[in-house]
């Protein structure tokens, strides 16, 4: 399952470290930040709870940089 | 300017002015140390917070380490000037940065700015009502007044319109719809008022499939872009590194050697050689430049699926393309007439007249050749002959429409002819009257397509079709295509690109054509071109490229569009390293001072991001 979600963050860098952070995070299958578009898409490994691993996503990308919001 | 932008401006403007103000006056001890902390302060907490913050997260090595280190640094050495300068213009130029990228972002948007925002549903009881195009179900009637946008695919049930589609296809020129035409949702309707029965839904419609497209087009990565990251990744721990060995090495070997070691002016020069080495200049430019890249081709009606097609694109040798629909219209009309006995016009009458009971394209064609009706009541005993042609009886006179051999069974002799194409020959009477040529026309653009590939540096044109040698031969010698293959099979089709891909040594394969039947032939090249894809949801999908509307001239342009965009990509990475690397040894050496540190790094970005922001306009 692919889900798309809204995010803010300021630099390029930053939304290169939080796809690569999104990316190990359990649950999650790939990870694709759109700098751009300010938009990150999430494939998730079957049978995940998407609202608790969304959850972890933004802890994990909290944690690379401070400075950012996911909107789920 | 977002909220966050102007605090970010007002918080530079207080520190520079405080900056100005301190170097006036005549402070010194501790008092000045506590007076420059003032705008050092105010312009880079956030930045010291980050950098605290991102020790505590052992994830050290990133932008604000560099510059915390490198700012606190220079204080502690007692160049309080220089710290604050430093600290400055990095945050001015992390403020251009976001200005510039919100604004392309925002320019971006506004190209693609296609997505209807309701549609006026027509309810049971004749009211309109307006409701969110996601709301309207299959076989609903919608009504759009003039100057707004067709929100979903239908077909018009009453009403006639301009339809402007150039948000679509990039093509100015405007296209009638009537009644019973099927029209295309993100079209604006210019004229009238149009009722419109919806046969999609609106995930289903155009517009969404356009839009996705478009929105998801970056997360295919090009290399570049995924060189960038890798390097990244690696370079900023390298750096600091390097920063922390320039800093205690030299002054340990100098101490060794007896001399005076100098430790300060060693640690200076370390830290200027960490305000050098901030990569942002490349991590930002060129997922910018991949966008601004598909962005302008999207304008100009040219769907790329993701930046690495961009990349692909810019390096096609080959082009290949299918024949029928792609460098021809696909419609059989009259392309020559060769009379032997009588004038053009009644030869053309006489075969018109003949086979106008037939509904066979190429009879149509004859009727359409000849203009205006045709008195059905002059014709009597039409026989068809399968395979072969028509006899009938035309004013009293046999009149015989046919191939060779329907004329080598009436005992007709037919005079040689090279001309491609389907051959009808005429006899009236038993005797030879002439030959009408009827082939698939050509594009009006397609010779110039053609010349313009050759121009951009294309190396081969190929062209495959399953028509025959004469007529593929013929079509190939009026485009100036090199190569030409006739009679295959779709199979056939494959196994030829395959071979071309193969043979060719430099350069990728790009296969152009109009999406039906050709789908493996599209996935088995390099870079798959679909043309003339508008509502034909199979050629998206099989894809790489799409062309909006069936220009062949625009693969020319896709590929200026590819080059321009990767070639500003290239020019980037040699400038902002080339710059970084030699401010770098300089630094080291000792040679480039702070300032010098400043421009290799804000200056090189806001330069990269301002070259990174050509790629939006489409090449001349």
């Amino acid at each position: 399952m692919k889900k798309t979600y809204k995010i803010e963050v300021d630099c390029a860098n930053c939304a290169n470290k939080m796809e690569l952070a999104a990316k190990k995070t359990p649950g999650v299958k790939d990870a694709s930040v759109n700098f751009m578009l300010l938009k990150m898409t999430v494939e998730f490994e079957d049978g995940a709870d998407v609202k608790a691993v969304m959850a972890k996503v933004k802890e994990a990308c909290k944690v690379v940089e401070d400075d950012c919001e996911i909107y789920f | 300017m977002t909220k966050k932008q102007k605090r970010m401006l007002c918080r530079i403007l207080a520190a520079a002015a405080l900056l100005v103000l301190l170097a006036l006056l005549p402070l010194s001890g501790f008092l000045r140390f506590a007076a420059y902390m003032l705008p050092y302060l105010i312009v880079g907490h956030d930045i010291l917070r980050k950098a605290l913050k991102g020790i505590k997260n052992r994830q050290p090595f990133d932008e604000n380490f560099l510059m915390a280190v490198a700012t606190v640094g220079a204080i502690l050495l007692g160049e309080y000037v220089e710290g604050v300068a430093v600290m400055l213009f990095y945050q001015i130029g992390e403020l251009f940065q976001s200005y510039a990228v919100g604004k392309s972002r925002r320019s971006i948007s506004a190209l693609m700015d296609i997505r209807p925002d309701c549609a006026n549903l027509e309810m049971e009881n004749g009211e309109t009502q307006a409701v969110d195009p996601d709301d309207v179900p299959i076989g609903s009637v919608i009504l759009v007044r003039p100057g707004e946008k067709i929100p979903l695919d239908g077909v018009i049930l009453s009403g006639s319109s301009t339809l402007n589609t150039s948000a679509l296809t990039g093509e100015s020129v405007p296209r009638e719809a009537k009644e019973g035409d099927e029209v295309l949702s993100g079209c604006i309707s210019t004229t009238g008022l149009l009722r419109i029965r919806t046969t999609r839904s609106f995930g289903e419609s155009t517009v969404s499939k356009i839009l996705d497209l478009v929105e998801n087009a970056s997360s295919l990565k090009s290399r570049p872009e995924a060189f960038i990251s890798r390097f990244a990744r690696v370079y900023t721990p390298a750096v600091c590194m390097s920063a922390l060995a320039l800093a205690v090495l030299p002054p340990l070997f100098l101490l060794l050697a007896g001399q005076p070691p100098r430790p300060g002016d060693w640690v200076f020069r370390a830290l200027t050689f960490l305000v050098i080495s901030c990569p942002c200049a490349l991590v930002v430019s060129i997922p910018l430049t991949f966008f601004a890249g598909i962005g302008c081709a999207s304008r100009e009606g040219v769907l790329v699926k993701g930046s690495c097609y961009l990349e692909s694109l810019s390096k096609v040798r080959t082009v290949v393309f299918d024949k029928t629909g792609t460098m021809t219209q696909g419609v059989f009309a009259v392309t020559d007439v060769f009379p032997a006995a009588l004038d053009r016009d009644a030869l053309l009458e006489a075969a018109a007249l003949c086979e106008c009971r037939s509904t066979h394209p190429i009879s149509r064609s004859l009727l359409a050749a000849c203009g205006g009706e045709i008195d059905v009541s002059r014709v009597t005993g039409v026989q068809e002959i399968s395979g072969k042609g028509v006899i009938a009886q035309v004013d009293g006179k046999a009149v015989a429409c046919g191939n060779s051999s329907l004329m080598a069974q009436l005992g007709v002799s037919v005079p040689e002819n090279a001309a491609g194409g389907t051959l009808v020959h005429v006899a009236i009477g038993g005797t030879y009257a002439g030959l009408i040529v009827i082939s698939d026309r050509l594009k009006e653009t397609a010779g110039e397509a053609v010349a313009a590939l050759r121009r951009t540096g294309v190396r081969k044109t190929v062209m495959l079709t399953g028509d025959t040698q004469e007529t593929a031969a013929q079509i190939a010698a009026a485009l100036g295509i090199d190569d030409v293959h006739a009679q295959l099979l779709p199979q056939d089709k494959v196994a030829h690109v395959e071979q071309l891909l193969a043979q060719s040594s430099e350069g990728l394969l790009a296969f152009v054509g109009d999406g039906i039947n050709d789908a493996p032939v599209l996935s088995r090249a390099d870079v798959g071109i679909a043309m003339g894809a508008l509502g034909s949801d199979a050629a998206i999908e099989a894809a790489d490229v799409v062309l909006m509307d069936d220009d062949p001239r625009r693969i020319a342009l896709s590929i200026r569009i590819a080059r321009r965009c990767l070639s500003i990509v290239y020019q980037n990475i040699v400038f902002a390293l080339g710059v970084k690397f030699a401010c770098l040894i300089l630094g080291a050496l000792g040679i480039a001072n702070m300032w010098i540190a400043i421009f290799a790094d804000v200056g090189v970005m806001v330069l990269a991001v301002l070259n990174a922001i050509r790629a939006l306009r489409a090449p001349k």
